[in-house]
């Protein structure tokens, strides 16, 4: 009796030991860019990245919250992340909603439209060509936004979701005289709004971290998005350089390598911040997603 | 002339069969219509049938649940738009496609793009690396997934689980690009974190970015650094869902709790593992192009074990200008990832009905 709870007990300790030690290592990375965005450059230069600044400076954040970069960017990924989530949110609920109603004939038909994009697709090339030379969209905010605007898992998750919602409920605001749309918005959403805002998450999460699209579509630096600075920043240490020299004439050591990491914080900052409320939505939606398969 | 009579003619008849019929003395009226016009109206009604009911019902059907059907127009229009228009797009790896020219101006040269791509020496590695990479992903994700939820299961403590569990689903919510930048921080030759312990305990340090050796295990750590939470979530709700008495009866049965997830716990999780590691599967010749964009980018050293089709693709494109060939190359992919698709999910579905996502 006593040699089994001592080896539960010692499996437990490993048990706390090692999902300390993983989440230990998941957040070490922050810890580590926080960090090395708060050191002296010139610190940074000798003694390398560490997790506790050898010697403070916030010049790094100083310098990159003086030009218009940062601001624009982050402007331009608000704007790309709340028209391409409300957006998302009014095609996917209409969409999700036809196809969950058992009377509509065609769902299937509708519903397979959607399953063919996941078994093929034309490829980047044709993607390219469509959207920079049939719709013009190089160098706009909707090549950013609009083609991320459906994706047929969240309508699929949503339809899911929908369908359980008791029938009754739709059932007896059509015997008073409401019609499709009036009891999607005053009946199915309502009733349906801790899903509506965990795909909603997912969705601005998708928009937020976007910079794929921006690789493909824009160049003109006025419309880089916030991660799409990171890239460029990673690219051509230059590019953080000039960022700060716009208006740094006087030649001290350019702070390069902290202004990326200083400008990696400020584009995370919103996620961490929201993070603890983030995450409760994420988890009911991933479980959602997950057990119906 | 007057076939369009008789036509006619019939028309009207069989609409006045269909009333007579439908009306409660029809079976002794249809015996006065006669013979003739009745094999008349059979013969008409076989070759109009079909259409007419095909189109009658389909128009009735919309008109029925207009506003259902309106509710999903705008979201078939953008994937009529974004993803059908593209699949016409393939026509592209046919062509000498000059941007210029455009679709209809280039030269058609039949097979060329794709004689070109397969007689290369980068064809077999990128499809290997591809297939290689996401194989160590699917297999890092799956095992990393299962062990650390059957410890955060395990344990105690209601605010340690919760805390755990925000904290390793966290690296979920990053970007690619913000991860680049984490790897910079620890990999860096002389700079980095990795480096500055190694040599801080007299060791040699690695130049991680130029041994290419190294990148598929850097690339697998990653991965599950990134996306274990996802996966434990998914094990967790499916470990919730086991019954409490089985473990309640294996306690009085002397089981310890090593025992309990060897022989209860684990032996559950098979069928959710089975369906993860096929809907994965059916994915394998899509490689992940955020990642290793991100992280690898342009630096050629890494491309013996890192460049997968994708990259491959993105970079013919871009820096090549070559549109016919990473054309080519796409829809090479996506035919291998279609028949992938269908495979798995065939297998899916053998397997378990309800689990298919469409």
């Amino acid at each position: 009796m006593k040699t089994r709870t001592w080896s539960d007990k010692l499996l437990l300790g490993i048990f706390y030991i090692a999902i300390s030690l993983f989440a230990l290592v998941c957040i070490l990375p922050f810890l580590l860019l926080v960090s090395s965005s708060m050191t002296d450059e010139l610190s940074l230069i000798q003694n390398g990245y560490n997790l506790m600044p050898q010697k403070f400076s916030f010049e790094a954040y100083k310098l990159i919250l003086k030009t218009d970069v940062i601001y624009n960017s982050y402007l331009v990924t608000a704007i790309m992340t709340l028209v391409g989530t409300v957006l998302s949110m009014i095609v996917t609920s209409g969409i999700a909603y036809a196809i969950s109603e058992r009377r509509l004939k065609y769902a299937g038909v509708i519903s397979f439209f959607l399953y063919l994009t996941i078994l093929f697709n034309g490829g980047l090339v044709a993607y390219y060509l469509l959207i920079v030379k049939y719709l013009h969209m190089k160098d706009t905010l909707w090549a950013l936004v609009l083609p991320g605007i459906l994706s047929p898992y969240y309508v699929y998750m949503l339809r899911n979701f929908f369908r359980t919602v008791p029938e009754a409920l739709s059932e007896s605001a059509r015997i008073d005289g409401a019609n499709d749309f009036t009891v999607l918005l005053r009946i199915i959403i309502p009733v349906s709004l801790p899903a509506m805002s965990t795909i909603g998450l997912f969705y601005a999460i998708g928009f937020w971290n976007e910079w794929f699209r921006a690789l493909l579509f824009i160049e003109k630096p006025d419309l880089y998005p916030l991660q799409y600075i990171i890239m460029a920043i990673i690219r051509n240490l230059d590019f953080a350089s000039s960022m700060i020299n716009s208006n740094q004439q006087i030649a001290t050591v350019v702070p390069a390598l902290s202004a990326r990491m200083a400008t990696t914080v400020v584009a995370i900052g919103p996620i961490i911040f929201l993070y603890p409320f983030l995450q409760r939505y994420f988890i009911r939606g991933l479980v959602m997603g997950a057990v119906k398969g | 002339m007057i076939k369009a009579i008789i036509k006619k003619q019939a028309t009207q008849q069989c609409a006045l069969k269909d009333k007579l019929i439908s009306n409660r003395r029809g079976q002794e009226l249809e015996i006065l219509i006669g013979d003739f016009m009745d094999q008349e109206c059979a013969e008409w009604m076989e070759q109009t049938k079909f259409r007419r009911n095909v189109f009658q019902s389909v128009f009735r059907e919309l008109a029925r649940n207009k506003y259902l059907y309106l509710l999903t127009v705008p979201g078939l229009l953008f994937i009529l738009i974004f993803n059908y228009i593209p699949m016409l797009g393939v026509y592209v790896a046919f062509l000498d496609f000059n941007p210029i020219k455009g679709l209809t101006g280039s030269e058609f040269v039949g097979l060329r793009n794709f004689d070109f791509f397969f007689s290369g020496l980068d064809w077999p590695r990128v499809t290997f690396n591809t297939i290689y990479l996401n194989l160590l992903f699917i297999l890092g994700e799956i095992v990393s997934a299962i062990v650390l939820a059957v410890v955060i299961n395990e344990i105690g403590g209601k605010w340690f689980k919760r805390v755990t569990q925000s904290v390793i689903i966290l690296p979920f919510f990053i970007s690619w690009a913000v991860v680049s930048i984490f790897m910079i921080a620890l990999l860096s030759s002389d700079t980095g974190l990795i480096n500055n312990t190694l040599e801080a305990m007299g060791l040699q340090s690695i130049s991680f970015y130029s041994s290419p050796e190294a990148w598929p295990g850097i690339l697998i750590a990653i991965r599950i650094w990134k996306s274990a939470g996802y996966g434990t979530i998914i094990y967790l709700a499916a470990m919730a869902g086991i019954n409490n008495d089985l473990y309640e009866s294996a306690k009085i049965d002397g089981a310890n709790r090593l025992q309990m997830i060897r022989y209860i716990t684990l032996p559950l999780m098979k069928s959710i593992t089975i369906l993860l590691v096929l809907l994965a599967l059916g994915k394998i010749f899509y490689g992940d192009f955020g990642m290793i964009y991100a992280l690898v980018g342009d630096n050629q050293f890494l491309y013996p074990t890192t460049d997968v089709i994708d990259t491959f693709v993105y970079r013919s494109l871009r820096t090549l200008g070559d549109f016919g060939m990473a054309s080519a190359v796409g829809l090479y992919q996506s035919i291998m990832g279609l028949i992938l698709i269908l495979i798995t999910n065939k297998i899916v579905k053998l397997y378990d009905r309800d689990a298919s996502i469409y």
